[in-house]
């Protein structure tokens, strides 16, 4: 019996990187050529949101490595970003350290608490595992909380923006470009990860765990090492969302946050990290778009504790009708309209 | 002495959410973590019937309890029977959807501001002295009771009845009950039209004895503990998990720290993974089957 707990979709992992594939390329070229240009004309509300997908990207590559590639699911996300931006917040209060301390900090802060997600995976799987994950979230909340409770921060921690080679990071451009540097790094990087020997091992373990066991991966070290680099990334990426609001407080790491990002990858489609980019984008967008929404109808009415239901109430519909329409997510419908458009003009070559 | 008595009150509210979890589990291993939320859904029924329909407790009250059995039938026929044979991690994320979708619905209908049910049905929430040190609200002494009741009904009801036989043979193996020709279908409906009635009765009782909001949802997520800690298909198990969780959180917020209360349950959660990821009384065989 194949061991499929995360095989929503049923499709085989997707590799994004086509190698030797010219056309691919020149359109990826083409499209970080775009984005590289897009500050100059954009306003600083649009730079804002594109910070925040950004942020949210490199959470989101974490998690499609955690769950969509290695199959280990996770419902404690938040409680890693949280560990990332707790972390920072705390020696930079405490010591005043700089970005260059704070940033690797968190990264060790989480890849040690990752190493504590992994563990009951080696006993537990599917249901159970997705379980000590999210004790695991609480736990991290709390601690959290009873530091802002005993350092008399109650309200949260103040952050100063990060200096890099003695300039400010500050203003919504520099961000930008900042992020938008980051997500391409963690975007390559993973990729990477996934072409060599360690992304077969997790794609192994990931179909079949007795069957990989006897090709002779080591299931154990290989779960554990998906939680320690997913999770270290995470926390990286809770230590910039950190920096990014110039502030940290557990009221921001809810459940809801880490059911967000398992909303991107459903959304996004699993097992591909470009499904996780474009997750990403979507799940950022939907309140903005709620917001729109109530701005422009007038029966609505804009209020600010209804928009946040109206959102709440949006992603649940929409996780349910990607779950039980679209189990490929986004990226599947890109490929199924690719593949009709290719196959037209085939056809029309043959005429 | 008054401190038995508030842990034998969290110990049936809990007992009576975890027994919805462990319902649906135990029929369809499928982890229902919208629970929470359906159990507060209930309780905004009971605000519904009462504003709408008529402001006669009793009678608002049967009429909640129809509402929440439709409301329990209607979230397996138009959502978890399309889950059903899909990868068991798909039905748990829906139901984590479903949760969301009710929560942020629940707001924009009854607002989010919190409700006195009991001044609504004019019930009077009066404190009952059964010692001269001993007292509880009228409410707590119904959820008791109720929790009595619905154990001791569940109980019978699987071990006794051909519909229970079905459910639990259902749970046991799907697929050769479904070949001895049991309805799958029908058996999951049931149970997840049993376990929204039992959370809806504890939903009710806590609006009743304290007010209600949508953040009350979270009672759901912490029997979760109880539920896992006696074993997620096992009914008295689940009782016994009550009490434990219960006894920790009162004892802590009495004698340590308020805060610490919300995360132990998390941390004999962990606990028990670890170590005994069956639960006390639940059936090893699952784990493999997950």
């Amino acid at each position: 019996m194949s061991n499929t707990e995360t095989g929503i979709g049923k499709i085989a992992p997707v590799r994004a990187v086509a190698k030797g594939d010219g056309g691919n390329r020149t359109a990826w070229m083409g499209l970080i050529v775009l984005l590289a240009l897009v500050p100059l004309v954009a306003s600083p509300f649009h730079l804002d949101i594109a910070s925040q997908i950004f942020i949210a990207a490199i959470g989101a590559l974490a998690l499609m490595v955690l769950t969509g590639i290695a199959g280990q699911i996770s419902l404690g996300h938040g409680g890693l970003m949280a560990a990332g931006a707790f972390t920072t917040g705390i020696l930079y209060k405490e010591t005043g350290a700089g970005i260059w301390i704070t940033l690797p900090a968190s990264v060790v802060a989480g890849a040690v608490i990752g190493l504590i997600f992994g563990l009951p995976s080696l006993r537990l799987r599917g249901v159970y595992l997705a379980m000590s994950t999210l004790a695991l979230h609480f736990v991290v909340i709390y601690l959290g909380g009873e530091y802002e409770f005993a350092s008399g921060a109650s309200t949260g921690i103040f952050l100063d923006p990060p200096v890099i080679f003695g300039y400010e990071l500050y203003d919504g451009q520099a961000w930008y470009y900042a992020l938008f540097l980051l997500v391409a790094g963690t975007y390559w990087g993973c990729s990477n990860l996934l072409n060599s020997k360690t992304g077969r091992a997790w794609e192994a373990l990931h179909a079949n765990e007795t069957a990989a066991e006897a090709l002779g991966v080591q299931v154990a070290r290989y779960k554990l090492l998906a939680f320690v680099i997913t999770s270290g990334i995470a926390s990286f990426s809770g230590a910039l969302f950190a920096y990014y609001q110039s502030f940290v407080s557990v009221e921001a790491f809810t459940l809801f946050m880490s059911i967000q990002y398992i909303a991107m990858i459903i959304i996004g489609g699993m097992g591909s990290l470009t499904g996780a980019l474009l997750g990403a984008i979507f799940v950022t967008l939907v309140p903005y778009c709620i917001e729109w929404l109530m701005e422009t109808v007038p029966y609505f009415g804009l209020d600010i504790s209804t928009a946040s239901s109206a959102s709440h109430a949006a992603f649940g519909l929409l996780m349910i009708l990607f779950l039980v329409f679209e189990p490929s997510g986004l990226i599947g419908i890109w490929k199924r309209t690719v593949a009709r458009f290719s196959s037209q003009s085939k056809k029309e070559g043959v005429q | 002495m008054q401190i038995v008595a508030n842990i034998i009150v969290l110990t049936s509210l809990y007992a009576l959410v975890a027994s919805g979890y462990v319902l649906v589990y135990k029929v369809s291993r499928v982890l229902n973590l919208a629970h929470g939320e359906l159990m507060i859904l209930g309780a905004y029924l009971l605000v519904a019937t009462s504003a709408g329909i008529t402001s006669d407790p009793l009678i608002a009250i049967a009429l909640t309890a129809v509402f929440s059995i439709i409301v329990g039938l209607s979230v397996y026929l138009l959502l978890m029977r399309e889950m059903t044979g899909q990868p068991v991690l798909a039905a748990v994320l829906t139901t984590v959807a479903l949760g969301i979708l009710l929560r942020g619905a629940m707001v924009l209908i009854w607002g989010p501001q919190q409700l006195n049910v009991a001044s609504m049905l004019s019930f009077e929430n009066a404190s009952v002295v059964l010692t001269d040190s001993i007292r509880v609200s009228t409410a707590s002494l119904w959820l008791v009771i109720c929790t009595v009741v619905v154990y001791l009904g569940l109980l019978a009801f699987l071990h006794m009845s051909r519909w229970g036989m079905r459910m639990r043979a259902s749970g046991q193996n799907p697929l050769l009950a479904a070949q001895r020709g049991i309805n799958l279908h029908t058996v999951y409906a049931l149970a997840w039209t049993l376990s929204t009635f039992s959370g809806s009765i504890a939903g009710v009782l806590v609006a009743l004895d304290s007010r209600l909001d949508v953040n009350m949802a979270v009672i759901g997520l912490k029997a979760f503990p109880a539920a896992l800690v006696g074993g997620l298909d096992s009914l008295h198990g689940a009782l016994i998990g009550a009490g434990v969780i219960a006894v920790l959180e009162v004892l802590l917020i009495h004698y340590v720290n308020p805060l610490l209360s919300d995360v132990v349950p998390f941390l004999v959660l962990i606990a028990i993974l670890i170590v005994r990821p069956w639960g006390l009384f639940g059936t090893k065989e699952e784990l493999n089957r997950v």
